[in-house]
């Protein structure tokens, strides 16, 4: 089965013609996507493109001035973040996902806490709620060490996967990620990466939003790119190569004016350095790509070896 | 802290000592300090007076009379909100309660119905004014502070023709409100009660409910609080009414055990709140703290001004004093919250 046929088949949101005005700026002009069950689509865009308005709209935040959306295949309309969660359309936002101050099982919980009866009163079950945080963040191959620990304690990554797992947990359909990655190092972005896998094996949809192709394209299963506030088009991972999804992102002339632009640089460094007698030195942007590849490769043999503890 | 069945105990999980562990309670600072601050007094005064019960209830009801204040004003500290209005509701509630009463006969418990009832929708009008404004609730409650304060003067005055009404213990001594306002168990005054009593429900609400957890949720970041589903004006709205209803027993206590209410009473109870909250290690930026912590900084504050009076020693320094403790208490925070939040 091809990663359409699969799609249309479990298909579970579809964004039809959506246009979205603030004012007098175009936010969004006649967007469509759709995400099916045990699928990522990346939303790749520059800064400024509209990502962020889409995602908002998708979730519930903003409403659209025109166009419609599908949730099994039934249209909605959602007022709030809560209408898009009760039909498990569940968004992780970038810094806004979890609060630093509280204990990883009290974030975890927040806004759907569990309650046992005390007498006649309710109190809330903290040791149900240590117990679920730990064993869902298990599933991740994390080990809580205290699920009371705050979670500015944490790793941006190990937050970013709290958020996940919790809305995992609360039975989404759809995970929508808002720049998972963009503030992590090399080796945690991998780490998302991975559970962001992992989350698609479970059957959910996964929309991953990115300016980061390096981050788009071993994961995505289908790529949707913005362009000031409008669709580039989307596309098939067996239809387009990594280097045509981050020129199409860029804009194809821009970006070409530029490597000549640093190509220029390049050579005048060259010269310059040949002028003053010493050999170029290796860039420090090949030792960063080299690094990746690295990284890169090691999260593929832990993915073959099956989750395990982090070292 | 109970290992999960099934999820066996992570062996990273260091067995801190319990110093480390006490360190990440926002409460010590002030437990720590109220038994210096008792351990100071009973050398210093003990045979002046301090360690006896009179001595002890005396500065008990000091304590109380903030304690109450300071409990909801700490969680709403923790919600990221503050509430300067507070001490000014007292001096208008007691006034609610006390023109009533002397002046058009009303009986007790209507008077404390309509004081009750008046708080609650200040209350509410501040929390809504700070979220419909998008104010810093410092700047509203600041300006609700002297509106209050003003009514009350110029509508007793207007009223009464003074800025005093008193004897109301004819109308109130013996009666089932006045008994349990300001009545005595064993010679302990009623107001304890209510600040021990509060602490209990503050810590409950704060720890073992859904809304205690909204609560640590809407001060530590309104926003993310808000993307969970979280009710997070609601919260605030909530903890608004309750300061200004926590102002309005305070006032009960008072004017029922002296028998008259003042314009002027309740002054600077607002500071001496938050920094009872302060000294008890809630964060002036939210998200942060206890109901205990609080409990321990109004003691602190009760032990220290009567005890300075036991002591001998001029009264005055009494300020110095508190403004002293407050400097040491948020740098004290400061640290702990950094371990808290990094180092474990």
């Amino acid at each position: 089965m091809t990663t359409q046929e699969r799609a249309t088949a479990n298909l579970l949101v579809e964004m039809q013609g959506i246009s979205k005005y603030f004012g007098r700026v175009i936010a969004l002009q006649d967007i469509s996507m759709r995400v099916g069950a045990g699928e990522v689509m990346c939303l790749l865009g520059d800064n400024g493109a509209g990502k962020s308005t889409l995602i908002k709209t998708l979730s519930g935040v903003h409403q659209p001035d025109e166009g419609k959306m599908l949730v099994d295949g039934e249209e909605v309309r959602f007022t709030s973040p809560r209408d898009a969660l009760d039909r498990g359309i569940a968004t992780v936002f970038q810094d806004l996902a979890m609060i630093p101050l509280m204990g990883i099982s009290r974030n975890f919980f927040l806004g759907r806490e569990p309650t046992k009866a005390f007498g006649p009163l309710k109190v809330y079950d903290a040791a149900f709620a240590d117990r679920v945080t730990r064993e869902q963040m298990h599933k991740m191959g994390i080990d809580i060490r205290d699920p009371s620990q705050p979670v500015g304690t944490l790793s941006g990554g190990e937050r970013q996967s709290v958020a996940i797992a919790r809305a995992v947990y609360f039975g989404a359909k759809v995970l929508i990620l808002d720049e998972p990655t963009s503030a992590l190092g090399v080796k945690q972005a991998a780490v998302v990466l991975r559970y962001i896998a992992q989350t698609r094996d479970q059957g959910l949809g996964v929309i991953f939003i990115t300016h980061n192709v390096h981050h788009a394209y071993p994961i995505g299963d289908r790529f949707t790119i913005l362009k000031r506030g409008r669709s580039y088009g989307t596309f098939e991972k067996n239809e387009v190569t990594r280097e045509e999804v981050a020129s199409m992102m860029a804009g194809g002339e821009e970006i070409e004016n530029l490597s000549s632009e640093l190509a220029e640089f390049e050579r005048e460094d060259a010269e310059q350095a040949k002028r003053e007698g010493r050999t170029p030195d290796g860039s420090s942007s090949h030792d960063l790509a080299e690094s990746f590849r690295e990284e890169t490769e090691q999260v593929h043999e832990e993915e073959e070896r099956g989750p395990g503890p982090r070292s | 802290m109970a290992t999960a069945a099934g999820v066996p105990r992570d062996e990273r999980v260091r067995k801190g000592g319990l110093m480390s562990k006490l360190l990440n309670r926002p409460e010590l600072g002030a437990v720590a300090g109220a038994v210096l601050v008792f351990v100071f007094f009973a050398i210093v005064a003990g045979d002046r007076g301090f360690l006896t019960s009179t001595g002890t209830i005396s500065y008990l009801e000091v304590s109380a009379q903030l304690g109450i204040l300071a409990i909801p004003v700490a969680m709403l500290m923790i919600a990221g909100e503050f509430d300067l209005s507070v001490g000014s509701m007292v001096a208008a509630a007691g006034i609610l309660i006390a023109i009533p009463i002397a002046e058009f006969g009303w009986p007790l418990w209507a008077a404390l119905l309509l004081a009750f009832a008046v708080s609650l929708v200040v209350g509410f009008l501040n929390g809504y004014l700070v979220i419909t404004t998008g104010l810093p609730s410092f700047i509203v409650t600041l300006a609700s502070l002297f509106i209050l304060r003003g009514a009350t003067i110029g509508f007793t005055r207007l009223i009464t023709g003074r800025t005093q009404v008193g004897g109301l213990r004819t109308d109130t001594e013996g009666s089932f409100f006045g008994a349990i306002f300001a009545g005595e168990v064993a010679g302990i005054p009623a107001s304890i009660f209510w600040w021990l009593g509060l602490a209990a429900l503050g810590t409950y609400i704060l720890l073992r409910t859904t809304f205690g957890n909204w609560i640590f949720g809407t001060g530590g970041s309104p926003v993310a609080a808000r993307n969970v589903g979280v009710p997070v004006d609601r919260v605030k709205i909530i903890l608004f009414m309750a300061t200004a209803a926590s102002a309005t027993l305070l006032a009960a206590v008072t004017v029922l055990d002296a028998g008259s209410a003042d314009v002027l009473r309740g002054e600077l109870r607002e500071f001496q709140a938050i920094i009872a909250s302060v000294i008890g290690g809630v964060l002036l930026t939210g998200g942060y703290g206890s109901v205990i912590g609080p409990v321990f900084g109004a003691l602190i504050f009760g032990m220290v001004s009567q005890g300075i009076f036991f002591t001998g020693v001029n009264t005055d320094w009494f300020q110095v004093f508190l403004g002293t403790m407050l400097l040491i208490a948020v740098v004290v925070n400061n640290f702990i919250r950094q371990r808290a939040a990094r180092s474990r």
